[in-house]
């Protein structure tokens, strides 16, 4: 069985986002940029179900601009076997990002197709349900726990006041949640090892996608400044200051 | 790993080295090592930079987009302030050799970028997010490479279940450059004794920020550097260089040689700022960075002896810092290309594990030798000129550590440990930040982006973890508290008469004020795990 992982690259966490100044976006020049935490996440998934035999080939993907091969090299590091770029200068939304994925799934046929629940960019939350929706094929979103038997999968999900466990015939989608596992450290060897796995640069129109923009952002806001807290002085201050908001 | 050179830091000096080797002989095997998450993660500078040596070792850089291109310095002004105005210090006073003729103004981390991006052009190996932790020796006594540290460790020194042991990089030469106070090199200098005859190094803390500033103000290639107030129990200044973008970068340099423990190199910077002149250009912009590092102020005659069995010492690991120009980049890539060249011939003549005698030669009759050695002579010969020259005696003094610099023969530098009794001193006190123009610590390392670990072994030793609040709290009021430019330490429970003293490794901007500083030498910064500190943008 194959698995692929697409993977973004977008906005280190902790680098402290700016708005450009006409309010029509973050501004990215001089930021670090890394590999989505959900995706990296979803890498180690990948990976450790190739370690435990289940899977044959872990196959990453990311669409964006060049250095979109970063977060690739970083992936085939942690264990990937190999990648493939689809490149775009433009800005992609989930809906072209998941139809291209439909395409490149059409030629690969992987049994498992692991995404992050979300990129922490835009926080979407949108790609790996309706890639799902488009393929015509069974998801299990926030897993935090992923067992592929015989040819289904039960994923464990979090979900409000508790975890729900699913089965979902394979091949199926599946996007990660923060407790689905710790992803491993690169080591020197394999972040050398990677730089000679195979990557094949394609671009949405020799997949047949259209990623023409199908949103306009109104406007990027900085969320309001929040006051100055108060310091309370034990359990009782702060009790008593809740009941005077009305809170408790 | 088997490598014929291994480069411990990737900033300027690591940098440089490593593209002179592949261009010597694209056949050695180079590889970098650097702690900063990514290359340029780590780098605190101005700048102004001088293109001296990168001239020298990309000669057509203007052609290919390097960043450095883009500010050439148009306008170079030295201000002396009083408490509410200036004095601006004529270009006629200033020797010739500080007008800043031919530079360019920009981020030194993004320099570092491209520099970087050549190199893995050319073929070197760079490794971000791996610290060099420790060094290796063979069984005579020669560096033989240096150990990556563990990652995965928790606080309690116990693996954790993403534990993933160091990996040992063997070199045939080893290249430090870790910059000011390196955690290997100061291994090294003590180990072979590099600093026999050398005066000891001594240190400031530069403390940086970089604001978007209002569009109208905004003079691309205009820089700035002040003396004078608000400092006056310390050496120092500030610097204010308008740069790429709408950008400013401003910051401000405290020698380490104060004896005042009240003094907070942090709370001098953010009253500057304050001061009209300053203020004025800041009003109506956002900050949106801020960082602090330490600066070398030794000058020629703290240099060490730069070479022994198996490596060498590059950059301001050994500290080439051109004092009353506060410019140490083109010297740190001058020094990497020389130690480069040396360890390319010592390469090809089949050798290893030796020093590299050619580069010390090299160096002493390269034109670093001759800028820093003029540098001495410059206060005589300025003081020669008399009292009209008073205040550009002064412009070049801030920048000078000691009188007895440039004197025909060297006084020595005092360690920049001893302090004043907190009682013997002067108290200070500093005003509240405003929010606006000042902050506080806590929301200035928040911009830094910095990010540790957690779960981690603490990466700030104390010898004697009782000292400071035995000794340092009450002989000195423990300074750390305040010399530490990210808050890391702090005395708590001293209401209750229980001082506690805390440390908060996980907000440390890796600047090495500490390691320096403490007054018993109490503190050892060691790396902590790779990719960990602040995140830098265009710094
Ligand atoms: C990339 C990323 C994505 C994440 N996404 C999610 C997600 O989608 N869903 C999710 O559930 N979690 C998510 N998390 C995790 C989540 O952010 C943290 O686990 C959570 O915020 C931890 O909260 P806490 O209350 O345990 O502790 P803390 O973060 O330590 O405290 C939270 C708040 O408590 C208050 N507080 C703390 N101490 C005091 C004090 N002494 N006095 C007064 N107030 C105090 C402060 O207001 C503070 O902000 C994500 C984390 C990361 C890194
Ligand atoms: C506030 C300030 C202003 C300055 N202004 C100017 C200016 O205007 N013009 C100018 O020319 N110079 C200026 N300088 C000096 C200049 O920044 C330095 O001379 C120059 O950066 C030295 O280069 P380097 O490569 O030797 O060291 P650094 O630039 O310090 O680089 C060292 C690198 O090594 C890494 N490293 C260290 N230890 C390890 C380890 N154990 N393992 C892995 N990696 C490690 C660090 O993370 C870092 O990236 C200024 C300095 C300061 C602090
Ligand atoms: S802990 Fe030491 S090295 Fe870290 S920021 Fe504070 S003074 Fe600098």
């Amino acid at each position: 069985m194959k698995i692929l992982v697409p993977v973004k690259r977008v906005i280190d966490y902790n680098a402290k986002p700016r708005l450009k100044p006409d309010g029509s976006g973050v501004d990215l020049s001089n930021v670090k940029m890394s590999l989505n935490p959900f995706d990296e996440i979803a890498v180690e998934e990948a990976v450790r179900l190739k370690e435990k035999g289940v899977a044959a080939e872990v196959i990453v993907l990311s669409v964006g601009p060049a250095k979109a091969v970063e977060v690739l090299r970083t992936a085939l590091a942690m264990g990937a076997d190999r990648a493939i770029h689809v490149q775009s200068d433009e800005a992609v939304e989930p809906l072209a990002v998941a139809k291209i994925l439909k395409a490149v799934a059409g030629e690969e046929q992987p049994g498992l197709i692991i995404l992050g629940k979300q990129a922490i960019d835009d926080d979407c939350n949108q790609t790996g349900q309706m890639l799902a929706g488009l393929m015509g094929r069974p998801q299990g979103t926030f897993a935090s726990q992923v067992v592929v038997d015989g040819d289904s999968v039960l994923v464990t999900r979090e979900i409000d006041g508790g975890l729900e466990t699913v089965k979902l015939a394979l091949p199926a989608i599946v996007t990660t949640d923060l407790r689905l596992n710790e992803p491993r450290y690169a080591s020197l060897p394999n972040i050398m090892k990677a730089k000679s796995k195979p990557l094949a640069t394609r671009t949405p129109a020799d997949l047949g996608v259209d990623v023409t923009p199908r949103l306009a952002t109104v406007k990027v806001a900085e969320p309001p400044v929040r006051g100055a807290g108060i310091k309370v002085a034990d359990a009782d201050a702060l009790a008593a200051k809740l009941k005077d908001m009305g809170v408790a | 790993m088997e490598y014929d050179v291994v480069i411990v830091g990737g900033g300027p000096a690591g940098l440089s080295a490593a593209i002179r080797l592949k261009q010597q002989d694209a056949g050695i095997r180079v590889c970098v090592l650097e702690k900063g998450s990514e290359i340029g993660a780590h780098i605190l500078s101005g700048a102004v930079v001088d293109p001296r040596a990168l001239d020298e070792l990309i000669p057509d850089w203007r052609e290919r987009d390097c960043p450095l291109a883009a500010v050439p310095v148009t306008d170079n002004r030295h201000w002396f302030l009083t408490k509410n105005g200036k004095f601006s210090v004529p270009h006629w006073l200033t020797p010739g050799w500080m007008h800043n003729k031919g530079t360019y103004t920009g981020s030194l981390g993004n320099l570092c970028r491209w520099l970087a991006a050549q190199a893995e052009e050319l073929g070197v190996e760079i490794f971000p997010g791996f610290a060099a932790a420790e060094m290796l020796y063979d069984e005579h006594g020669a560096v033989r490479g240096v150990a990556t540290g563990d990652m995965g460790v928790g606080r309690d020194g116990q693996p954790k279940d993403d534990y993933q042991p160091g990996m040992e990089l063997h070199a045939r030469y080893t290249l430090f450059a870790e910059g000011a106070r390196g955690h290997l090199t100061k291994q090294v200098i003590a180990h072979h004794a590099l600093d026999a005859a050398s005066q000891p190094q001594v240190y400031g803390l530069g403390l940086k920020e970089l604001w978007d500033i209002a569009p109208h103000k905004h003079q691309p290639g205009l820089v700035i550097h002040t003396q004078g107030w608000p400092l006056s129990d310390a050496y120092g200044g500030g610097f204010l260089y308008h740069q790429a973008d709408g950008q400013v970068a401003l910051g401000f340099v405290v020698g380490l040689g104060y004896r005042n423990p009240h003094l907070s190199p942090f709370g001098e910077f953010q009253r500057w700022k304050q001061h009209p002149e300053i203020r004025r250009c800041l009003e109506g912009g956002k900050r949106i960075s801020y960082g602090a590092r330490v600066i070398n102020e030794g000058g020629w005659q703290s240099v060490p002896k730069l070479t022994f069995p198996g490596g060498a010492l590059v950059g301001c690991a050994a500290g080439f810092v051109n004092v009353p120009r506060i410019k140490g980049s083109h010297t740190a890539m001058k020094s990497g290309m020389l130690a480069a060249e040396a360890a390319a011939a010592a390469l090809s003549a089949g050798r290893g594990g030796d020093a590299l005698d050619g580069y010390e030669a090299a160096l002493r009759s390269s034109w670093v030798a001759k800028e820093l050695r003029m540098v001495r002579n410059v206060q005589p010969l300025i003081a020669r000129f008399g009292a009209i020259l008073g205040t550009a005696l002064a412009g070049v003094e801030m920048w000078m550590r000691t009188l007895g610099m440039g004197l025909p023969y060297t006084l020595a530098h005092h360690s920049d440990r001893g302090l004043s009794r907190k009682d013997a001193a002067r108290p200070i006190t500093y005003p509240a930040p405003d929010g606006v123009i000042s902050f506080d610590r806590l929301s200035s390392v928040f911009v830094s982006n910095t990010n540790h670990e957690e779960d981690q072994p603490v990466h700030l030793h104390l010898a004697d973890p009782a000292l400071p609040i035995d000794r340092n709290l009450p002989l000195y009021g423990e300074p750390a508290r305040l010399y530490c430019p990210a808050g890391v330490y702090e005395v708590t429970g001293q209401e209750e008469g229980d001082p506690r003293f805390v440390i908060n490794p996980q907000n440390c901007l890796h600047c090495k004020t500490c390691d320096i500083k403490d007054p018993a030498a109490n503190i050892t910064w060691v790396t902590p795990e790779g990719g960990g500190g602040p995140n830098y943008p265009n710094m």
